[in-house]
């Protein structure tokens, strides 16, 4: 059986660490409202970029595409996984890292595999099992479109070069505070929206031609796409942590009231067998 | 008289939407391009500037990085890299990120580093659209 004061000092460790805990989840409460904010408000834009591609591509015709928008057979893939610099977000990061297994288990029996991760806890996790092509390890969590640049840059490069034929990314879709979706879709060859026929493609002047527009348009699409997934990714980790730091705070509440409850009953039954030894010499002086 | 409706995005956000507009002035790639109600539709590619917009007799001016612009039906879409209103910009910072851009690009033909002076003229471009568009602002 503990002393009290063990038991004393007890209480008082689990409470610093239920008041660090709590600080966590309200930081992670106010960041993730901050990063919803951020994937609504790039919306309007990813909405304008699609529906402008999909009149370009109208326009230029399917033979005469960019090279990115044109599948080619597929030998060597790149997988781009997108995970977190700081842990303490509960299965987060796991799940991606196991989906990421799974992925390229299934598809390293037929093509080669390159791996691209942004993130310390994905480099950690996967640089044991493949050769990663390339890190990014300081991409802060509320990522801007520059920060992004060099990770599509080193995509588009390879991909042109011929180093793989698709590019696969993989990142955490912020469901719900609860819930986040490991979700892996092609970044390229680009899927193009399906085209309706019945659009005034005839009718649209383009400077300086559609092809040529199209092909500067694309890679802002692609930085779009990834910037997007960044910013599911800041959501999905500020509420995987805000999720798991209130499951700590609780735990350290319900530890510190079994430990209270533990404490007096101690000092309950070392009063009682004080008074217990006081009555009993006051019983055998008046006996006396 | 039929007007425009002018919206500006960046990736970041939503910069301006903006209803009855009379004439859009854009730097488009190919010269500066005027925009008019009723214009036809066309999609174009922006180069580093200034996009002005008037609304009778009042201007507004915002910096633009590079972007695209659609024209369809009185409505015109600006997708900019990046676009300031004139009044966020610091003539200050605008003006230091001008000169450390000349330092790295001299920088960068002194050691024939491609990619550095490529992404010092740009930062460079990108600092003189921000000046040039506060100066024209300040002129009306």
């Amino acid at each position: 059986m503990a002393s009290p004061l063990e038991l004393r000092r007890r209480i008082r460790s689990v409470d610093n660490t239920r008041q660090i805990t709590r600080a966590m989840q309200l930081v992670a409460a106010s960041r993730m409202r901050r990063a919803q904010e951020a994937v609504q408000a790039a919306r309007p834009y990813a909405t304008h970029i699609a529906g402008m591609i999909e009149r370009l591509v109208l326009a230029t015709g399917n033979d005469r595409l960019p090279p990115i928008l044109q599948p080619r057979p597929i030998e060597r893939t790149a997988f781009l996984v997108l995970t977190t610099n700081r842990g303490l977000a509960g299965p987060l990061n796991t799940n991606i890292v196991r989906t990421t297994v799974n992925e390229i288990e299934a598809a390293s029996d037929a093509v080669e595999i390159s791996v691209v991760v942004v993130g310390k806890k994905g480099h950690l996790a996967l640089r044991g099992l493949y050769t990663l092509s390339a890190v990014f390890s300081d991409i802060s969590d509320q990522p801007s479109v520059n920060d992004i640049a060099p990770v599509t840059q080193l995509l588009v490069d390879g991909y042109e070069r011929g180093d793989f034929d698709e590019v696969r990314m993989i990142y955490p879709e912020f469901v719900n505070i609860l819930t986040q979706q490991p979700r892996v879709v092609r970044l390229f060859p680009v899927v193009l929206p399906e085209v309706q026929q019945e659009a005034r493609e005839a009718d649209i002047i383009f400077e300086p031609d559609p092809a040529s527009v199209l092909e500067a348009l694309i890679p802002r699409f692609i930085e779009m796409t990834v910037y997007r997934a960044m910013l599911e990714l800041a959501a999905s980790e500020q509420s995987a942590r805000m999720v798991a730091m209130r499951a700590a705070t609780e735990n350290a509440t319900e530890l510190i009231e079994g430990l209270r409850l533990a404490y007096n009953k101690l000092r309950q039954s070392r009063i009682t067998s004080e008074i217990i030894d006081i009555a009993s010499g006051a019983n055998a002086l008046a006996d006396a | 008289m039929a007007e425009l409706t002018l919206t500006v995005v960046s990736p970041e956000r939503e910069v301006l939407r903006e209803d009855g507009v009379t004439l859009v002035l854009a730097p488009s790639v190919e010269g500066q391009l005027g925009i008019l109600p009723r214009h036809a539709p066309l999609i174009t590619q922006l180069a580093p500037g200034t996009l002005e917009l008037r609304r009778g007799a009042e201007s507004q001016h915002f910096s633009i990085t590079g972007g695209f612009l659609e024209v369809m039906d009185n409505t015109v879409t600006v997708l900019a890299d990046a676009s300031e209103n004139a009044s966020e910009i610091s003539r200050e910072r605008a003006e230091a990120a001008r000169e450390a851009a000349v330092r790295d690009l001299e920088e960068a033909r002194r050691t024939h580093d491609d990619m550095m002076t490529t992404q010092a003229r740009l930062a460079l471009l990108r600092a003189l659209a921000r000046l040039r568009t506060v100066e024209r602002a300040r002129r009306g």
